[in-house]
């Protein structure tokens, strides 16, 4: 098997076994087929990508084509144990619904994105004076799929307006998981597991 | 199982029933023409149904008796498709109301020794479906691993899924629709007005003698527009002129795409009957799945166990994708084990009887991962 992204691999290891789990934005199946293969998961998906969607179903997972931001309300409160959203909330048009239908759906959620409070965008922006491009987030400013970048800080006073408590947090420079202390000046990754009070 | 003469190619069966109609008719006795491939293995847990549309019928996989063509889903059914005669046992059941040997206004009436012509009972998709539970019953087959089907047979597989979600364990819905909309019931009446339009259609009691092919002709090429997109239509006729240099400036047809829609219904009188499709167009137009329920659709699903997969062709604007969507968001609701893709193609509604290996490969993953479970 294709070993798993970092930041999935973080949601692979935490998500309890036998859960019922909604991957959302689920790319081509993998996170599920892990949770699958590795806790026994009830996995369901989405995914607005049909090729993707294709090569999901092909592995037998049960995946639905639709998008985050209009496909969500159809699924009922607490009918998953964990949704799950990973390093797509900076593509939705409306993160702040998405999150909300997140953790209305999922009793608990798990969501990852990239920082943009990263150092090294800070000084591509400071010091280039252009929108970063860098590893992470390699798009130009036209052709992103990123159209609401957030920062870690950003992120966590949403959750406190929204009243939306946070059960886990994991940050990452690369492969490497790094501990909370200026976690917004130095990740790159961050990954959380929220509930709604 | 080799010499269980209840299996195998051709099959002619009548059975006591009765099947109890939704327009409370009791309809006895029920005769059946079905064909089945592949062998039933010893737990009985490889059998695949798969329904046919509007004007299909049971030789899904072996030559038309009445064309010689090859069965209508060669491309989806046979040894290396996904549904495969090596692995399953398939059956494939001409539905009630139909023309090729099932009980439909064609069939001889036991009590007047005379076909039933208008006699014959108005059906509905759930009507065709009890129909078949009750042949499936006499092949002692319980347990259907999946039902599978395009357009009306996708119709059928979500009333098997929600009438018998006990027997069901998946259910393959290809562009199809949950309800008929106002614009599918439209083109029908045009198709069903054409065909009582012509004199020979007599109400109905035209056996024996000259059949209202001109009207049956008619409803077939309004109906052949709605298996075609525009896009496809423009592409393989334009305005190109048929064998000819210049317009006629008569109503010949000049034009290549009159030509091609007229050969669609002149051939499909050869082997249609027209109190069939006024029947079966009938059926379709009545089919609502959610009206039993308040017009709440996830409520014919709840608590389902049945595992669905949905597939919709982007050209398609007589099952359009929204509608796939619509079942998709109700299962949602239910909390039922669903896939659904939209996969693009030029070639509209007919694009599931075509080549498509993305629907094979989508169709493949979900049968064999049903088979693992």
């Amino acid at each position: 098997m294709t070993a798993l992204r970092p930041d999935l691999a973080i949601i692979a290891r935490e998500v309890s076994a036998h859960a019922r789990i909604l991957d959302v934005g689920c790319g081509d199946g993998l996170l599920m087929a892990a949770l699958r293969d590795t806790k026994d998961a009830d996995a369901r998906g989405m995914e607005l990508d049909a090729r993707d969607v294709a090569t999901a179903v092909a592995r037998g997972l049960s995946v639905v084509q639709g998008d985050a931001d209009t496909d969500l309300a159809d699924y009922p409160d607490g009918s998953f144990d964990y949704a799950i959203l990973s390093q797509t909330l900076q593509t939705t048009k409306r993160p702040d619904l998405v999150l909300d239908h997140l953790v209305r759906i999922g009793r608990q959620a798990f969501v990852s994105f990239p920082n943009f409070a990263q150092w090294r965008i800070r000084f591509a922006h400071m010091f280039g004076g252009r929108m970063p491009v860098t590893e992470q987030l390699p798009h130009r400013w036209y052709d992103t799929p990123n159209i609401h970048h957030v920062t870690i800080d950003d992120f966590r006073s949403f959750l406190d307006e929204r009243n939306i408590r946070i059960e886990g947090q994991w940050f990452l420079s690369g492969d490497k998981p790094r501990d909370e202390r200026l976690a917004n000046l130095l990740a790159e990754h961050a990954v959380f597991l929220l509930r709604r009070d | 199982m080799h010499e269980d003469t209840r299996f195998g190619l051709d099959k002619k069966t009548q059975l006591l029933g009765p099947v109890q109609l939704d327009s409370g008719v009791e309809f006895a006795p029920v005769e059946f023409a079905y064909e089945t491939y592949g062998e039933l293995n010893a737990d009985k847990s490889n059998a695949i149904l798969i329904c046919h549309a509007l004007t299909g019928d049971q030789y899904v996989a072996s030559n038309h008796p009445v064309t010689g063509k090859a069965g209508w889903w060669t491309r989806m059914v046979g040894p290396g498709k996904p549904i495969d005669p090596t692995r399953h046992c398939i059956i494939s059941i001409n539905v009630m109301g139909s023309c090729m040997g099932s009980s439909g206004p064609a069939s001889i009436d036991p009590t007047t020794g005379a076909p039933y012509a208008m006699a014959f009972p108005v059906i509905t998709i759930a009507d065709m479906v009890r129909a078949q539970a009750l042949l499936l019953n006499h092949l002692g087959i319980d347990i259907l691993e999946a039902v599978v089907g395009g357009s009306m047979g996708g119709m059928q597989a979500l009333s098997w899924a929600a009438l018998y979600p006990d027997r069901v364990r998946s259910a393959v819905i290809i562009a199809s629709t949950a309800r008929h909309s106002a614009q599918n019931i439209a083109f029908h009446e045009v198709g069903r007005q054409a065909i009582m339009a012509d004199p020979s259609w007599n109400n109905g009691a035209y056996y024996g003698h000259e059949a209202p092919t001109a009207g049956l002709a008619v409803a077939r090429m309004a109906a052949h527009i709605t298996y075609l997109s525009e896009a496809g239509l423009t592409e393989k006729f334009g305005r190109r002129l048929q064998n000819r240099d210049a317009k006629s400036f008569g109503f010949d047809a000049d034009f290549q795409v009159e030509s091609y829609l007229r050969h669609q219904g002149l051939s499909f009188v050869d082997r249609f009957d027209a109190n069939s499709y006024l029947y079966i167009t009938r059926a379709m137009d009545y089919f609502d799945l959610a009206e039993p329920h308040d017009g709440v659709l996830a409520k014919t699903f709840a608590g389902t166990k049945t595992r669905f997969c949905l597939i919709s062709f982007d050209s398609d604007w007589l099952y359009p994708t929204a509608e796939s969507r619509r079942i998709v968001h109700a299962l949602n609701a239910a909390g039922a084990a669903a896939s659904f893709v939209e996969l693009s193609s030029p070639f509209g509604h007919d694009a599931f009887l075509l080549e498509a290996p993305e629907m094979n490969r989508i169709v493949d993953g979900f049968l064999r991962a049903g088979e693992s479970r």
